[in-house]
């Protein structure tokens, strides 16, 4: 046993508090311990470059690294140990800075000793690693898209273009999603329509999209690569395989609960939907005045949306209702991103066709970015009015007879309050995930953020990627966007499947269960409690199926035989983490 | 059809770009004008909403695209000529020469130590020196030393203690020719410099910074190893103002930046976050006009910011900051939207949100690409709604800050990135 030692300072990060050198040399006097060295930033092409040295000089058989989280940089220590010639399992993380530096920041002294116990710890659990094989399974070369509203569509498209077969479902008789309901879409003031017909067009005439209308999903098994899908279609069901799944399934828009600015008791209040509709129709006339409320329901409050009852039965169903109990306000708690641009494209395009109609946008703040801005100063030349009202103060809406509301606002700027006589109250409402969110992610396995829409692997460097290897999220799944955005949104979802696909096969992480078949009753509780369908029970005893297994160890806990353990993490692995820690004297540790 | 691509910019679009037509089967040119790939990214303390450390979730994909078979860097590059058309175009790429040889260099930084000259560090914004012959960050990728031909002496220690023999002083311009299927232009953003409005004080007080200023003082990599303090004498700020639209949404004669640079708000929440972790008890303002934070997680993430943090919000565009000259403190005039007077506030620091601009030399660019630039020298895309990262020239496509319509966060310029990887398969494909 040959261990090698690398302990990062992270520039300050980890040095300015730890004292890594003489860590360094603690680390040198533990047991198989043959090198240790500390760099700036090993992480960096040159930290990379010492540890391949090293192995090499060294002979090195065991690596460890005390930097940062696993979570983050254990791949890129992986594919350094790979390139050395060694199994990348042999490699072990030591986190001395989330859980040492950065914590311990006023205790330098108390922090070199922890970061010595973390490595301690590290340096024993690797004496123990074994290689590991990671399963390499095919890539199906077809794609299963949820959706066919313009995300859909567009990654749908994409993939074929690139000779992918693709099985496009949609909920609805008629493809085009949300965009359908639209009139004119900004910045360009395009028809959605024709938009939306372009796309269907192009979409029903390539020979790799197979459309399937009135689908929706009844279950999913399977893994990335080899997702086995059945479709609820109106003939009955359809068994179909594929090796990627992009969701594309949009969201909803929030429909005001009655009473709320008076919404649903006046006929003159509507929301901005109904309002395309109506200029679509051209039957707006030429009114008076027109008043626009934004934020309602958005920005505010907490999540009241889902049907407590329809929920099924699983842990995630009884997180969201113990959350969603805890909850008063109506409405949706973030900005829905795209309502303020979508009311001054409706408020120019009333101006457009009469000039003379007073049209105020009632609004907290105006969130028209990057060079939307000319859209909204188009709106102003036109003379479209904005008033800033307040949160604390709602507006009020009074009747006045059939054809007239009267609006009562605290003007914010002018510091009164103003009541305008209008023929049409306008309410922007926020995108708000669909109801069948909940089902959708049970199904698939993606988590859902506290706003209910489907969680990101990573919400700043993997937008359209789902923590599920071989699922993709594209449109509004993962929150508001508009058509632009939803449209660049499908593009890389498409992209983000190619790249799996053109490899035509995966490797999968080789932390799997491992049943000891000696052992095993066959009391099918591992079957039971494995959340993802891993084990099986054939022939009176539990298999594992490894490519579904993500590790999670349930099983291993609960198994009454303690007929499974996991590989990479086997309990003598990890009590001789524990045993160092607790009873370094007895290690051999000084 | 030439089964290659040309990614221009090595930021975080760029880098998307090309890890995904590599990891597509496509061969990748990754040009960098830069000594280093990373972008602006590299420079960010830590990332909105998530606070995840920019640096740790960015370097691990630069070294990906350095050690991907697919991918070639071409750094400290520029592309001079652009013919033919999608399918097969004709490339040429000047490599300005490092007078340091890259297959040579390791990167140990000895010349560093030994050379004599010290100018001020790109990196952090001219806030800490760097020498002649340097890396612009521990990070960097390559990981290969430059001389900066402008400011060296020509005194040879670089070649003298170079135990590699690495340094070339006679290092010629190189030209090199390419032919390429497709090109994605990602070329990112300069800042405004707020010095061009005189009544904010920039560079005129020492404590008017800037948020990228900030953004390097606030990191544990930056010159002051995260220690927040005054440029004018070093003492711990405890009254913080940030000011937004610093140059945007100005249409004054000699600015003319009509537009929303669509990320300021959110970052200089981030920012004041930050701040109040360096400096618990910290008084942190934010002047805005509109609190533009559009984006998942971010409404949440500014309630936590008043919340728990006490940020105090105020809705109003400065008209001047004066400066004391004895204590150094600023005095930020204002209108108070409240009460509709003119009101002061005193800060020990005031932070300026600039706006982004177009990368120097875009307009060069386009040229040379034949592609649009709007009114302001953004990258113009062929159809704002449905062709959103096409230009007019077939098998070009723009992604991230570069193009004029889309905003400029990270995961927004992530997925363009990728959604111009798509158009160049599909392209390429037929």
């Amino acid at each position: 046993m040959r261990i090698g030692v690398f302990i990062c300072h992270c520039g300050v990060n980890i040095g300015g508090v730890v004292n890594v050198p003489e860590v360094t040399e603690y680390a040198k006097t533990l047991p198989y311990v043959v090198h240790a060295e500390h760099n700036l930033y090993t992480c960096s092409e040159a930290g990379l470059a010492a540890i391949n040295e090293a192995i090499k000089k060294h002979d090195l058989n065991r690596i460890v690294v005390a930097a940062c989280t696993p979570r983050t940089h254990e791949p890129l220590f992986r594919l350094a140990c790979k390139g050395a010639g060694l199994n990348p399992y042999i490699f072990e993380m030591a986190n001395i800075r989330e859980h040492c530096s950065w914590v311990h920041s006023y205790d330098p002294k108390g922090a070199t000793e922890k970061a010595k116990d973390i490595i301690r710890m590290a340096v024993f659990r690797a004496a123990l690693l074994e290689p590991q094989v990671e399963p390499e399974v095919e890539v199906k070369g077809s794609s299963l898209v949820i959706g066919a509203g313009v995300a859909g569509m567009t990654a749908a498209l994409t993939l074929a273009n690139q000779g992918f077969k693709v099985y496009l479902i949609e909920k609805e008789a008629e493809l085009g999603g949300m965009t359908r309901k639209l009139f004119k879409i900004y910045p360009t003031l395009a028809d959605s329509t024709e938009v939306v017909n372009t796309l269907i067009e192009v979409v029903r005439l390539h020979p790799n999209i197979e459309i399937l209308t009135s689908t929706t999903l009844k279950e999913v098994s399977g893994y990335v690569g080899n997702f086995n899908v059945i479709l609820t279609v109106p003939e009955g069901e359809r068994k179909i395989s594929v090796g990627t799944i992009i969701v594309a399934s949009g969201s909803s828009i929030y429909i005001p609960p009655k009473g709320l600015y008076q919404y649903g008791i006046y006929n003159r209040v509507i929301t901005q939907v109904e309002l395309d509709k109506m200029l679509r129709d051209d039957t707006i006339g030429r009114p008076e005045r027109v008043i626009m409320i934004q934020c309602v329901g958005a920005r505010k409050g907490e999540i009241r949306h889902y049907d407590l009852a329809a929920l099924p039965k699983s842990p995630t169903a009884e997180l969201l209702r113990r959350i969603l109990k805890a909850r008063k306000e109506e409405g949706w708690p973030y900005c829905s991103r795209i309502c303020c641009m979508n009311s001054i494209k409706n408020a120019i395009l009333i101006k457009e066709r009469s000039p003379k109609t007073d049209v105020v946008i009632l609004f907290g703040d105006l969130r028209v970015y990057k060079e939307y801005e000319d859209f909204y100063r188009k709106a102003r030349d036109l003379e479209v009015r904005f008033i800033r009202y307040i949160e604390e103060v709602p507006a009020e809406i009074m009747k006045v007879n059939e054809e007239k509301l009267n609006v009562m606002v605290y003007d914010a700027l002018a510091g009164c309050e103003v009541t305008l006589t209008a023929d049409w109250v306008v309410l922007s409402t926020p995108l708000i995930p669909t109801k069948d969110m909940v089902m959708l992610a049970r199904m698939l396995k993606i988590p859902i953020g506290t706003d209910g829409f489907l969680m990101e692997a990573h919400l700043k460097m993997r937008p359209v990627d789902a923590s599920v290897d071989g699922i993709f999220l594209a449109g509004t799944v993962t929150g508001p966007k508009d058509v632009p955005e939803s449209i660049i949104s499908g593009k890389a979802a498409a992209a983000r499947a190619a790249t799996l696909m053109m490899r035509k096969k995966v490797s999968a992480e080789a932390i799997t269960a491992v049943v000891d078949r000696d052992l095993c009753i066959g009391c099918g509780l591992c079957e039971e409690i494995c959340p993802y369908g891993a084990h099986r029970i054939e022939e009176g005893k539990s298999q594992v199926i490894e490519i579904l297994c993500r590790g999670c160890g349930s099983c291993a806990a609960e198994c009454p035989r303690r007929a499974i353990s996991m590989r990479h993490y086997g309990d003598h692995q990890v009590m001789a983490q524990l045993k160092a820690l607790l009873r370094p004297a007895l290690t051999g540790a000084s | 059809m030439q089964q290659s691509a040309l990614v221009i910019g090595g930021g975080i679009s760029g880098i998307q770009a090309s890890l995904d037509l590599a990891n597509m089967g496509f061969r990748v040119y990754l040009v960098e004008r830069s000594p280093s790939i990373g972008g602006r990214m590299a420079q960010l303390d830590k990332t909105f909403p998530t606070m995840d450390c920019s640096i740790c979730i960015l370097a691990p994909k630069m070294i990906e695209c350095s050690r991907h078979p697919n991918v070639t860097l071409l750094t400290y590059s520029e592309v001079k000529e652009v013919k033919g058309s999608v399918g097969n175009f004709a490339v040429k790429i000047l490599k300005k020469p490092r007078y340091v040889d890259e297959k040579k260099c390791t990167g140990c930084g000895i010349c560093a130590q030994n050379c004599p000259i010290e100018v001020p560090n790109e990196f952090d914004v001219g806030l800490s020196m760097r020498k002649a012959i340097y890396m612009p960050f521990p990070q960097a990728v390559p990981r290969v030393m430059t001389i900066d031909k402008e400011n060296c002496v020509e005194c040879g220690l670089c070649e003298r203690v170079c135990m590699a023999k690495a340094v070339d002083r006679e290092q010629q311009p190189q030209e090199v020719e390419l032919n390429i299927g497709a090109i994605i232009v990602a070329t990112g953003f300069d800042m405004f410099d707020p010095s061009e409005i005189p009544a904010y004080g920039y560079k005129q007080y020492k404590n008017v910074i800037t948020a990228l200023e900030l953004e390097r003082l606030l990191s544990a990599s930056g010159p002051t190893g995260g220690r927040l303090m005054r440029l004018s004498d070093g003492m711990i700020p405890k009254r913080i103002a940030f000011v937004q639209c610093v140059g945007s949404r100005d249409r004054r004669e000699w600015i003319r930046n009509a537009y929303c640079s669509s990320i300021c708000c959110k970052y200089a929440t981030k920012e004041a976050v930050i701040v109040k972790e360096h400096v618990p008890g910290a008084q942190v303002t934010i002047f805005y006009i509109d609190l533009r934070i559009f984006g998942r997680g971010f409404q949440e993430f500014v309630n936590r910011a008043k919340a728990e943090y006490g940020i105090s919000f105020v809705r109003s565009c400065p008209g001047e900051i004066i400066e004391d000259p004895i204590t150094k403190d600023l005095i930020v005039w204002f209108e108070d939207m409240t009460t509709r007077t003119p009101r002061s506030l005193t800060f020990d620091l005031v932070v300026l949100c600039p706006a982004i601009k177009p990368r120097e030399g875009a307009g060069e660019l386009a040229k040379v690409l034949g592609i649009d630039v709007d009114d302001y020298g953004f990258f113009k895309p062929l159809d704002a709604v449905s062709r959103p990262v096409d230009t007019p020239v077939s098998g070009i496509f723009i992604c991230g800050v570069c193009s004029g319509t889309r905003t400029g966060d990270v995961p927004d310029s992530i997925t363009q990135a990728s959604a111009t990887a798509a158009r160049v398969a599909e392209v390429l494909a037929g």
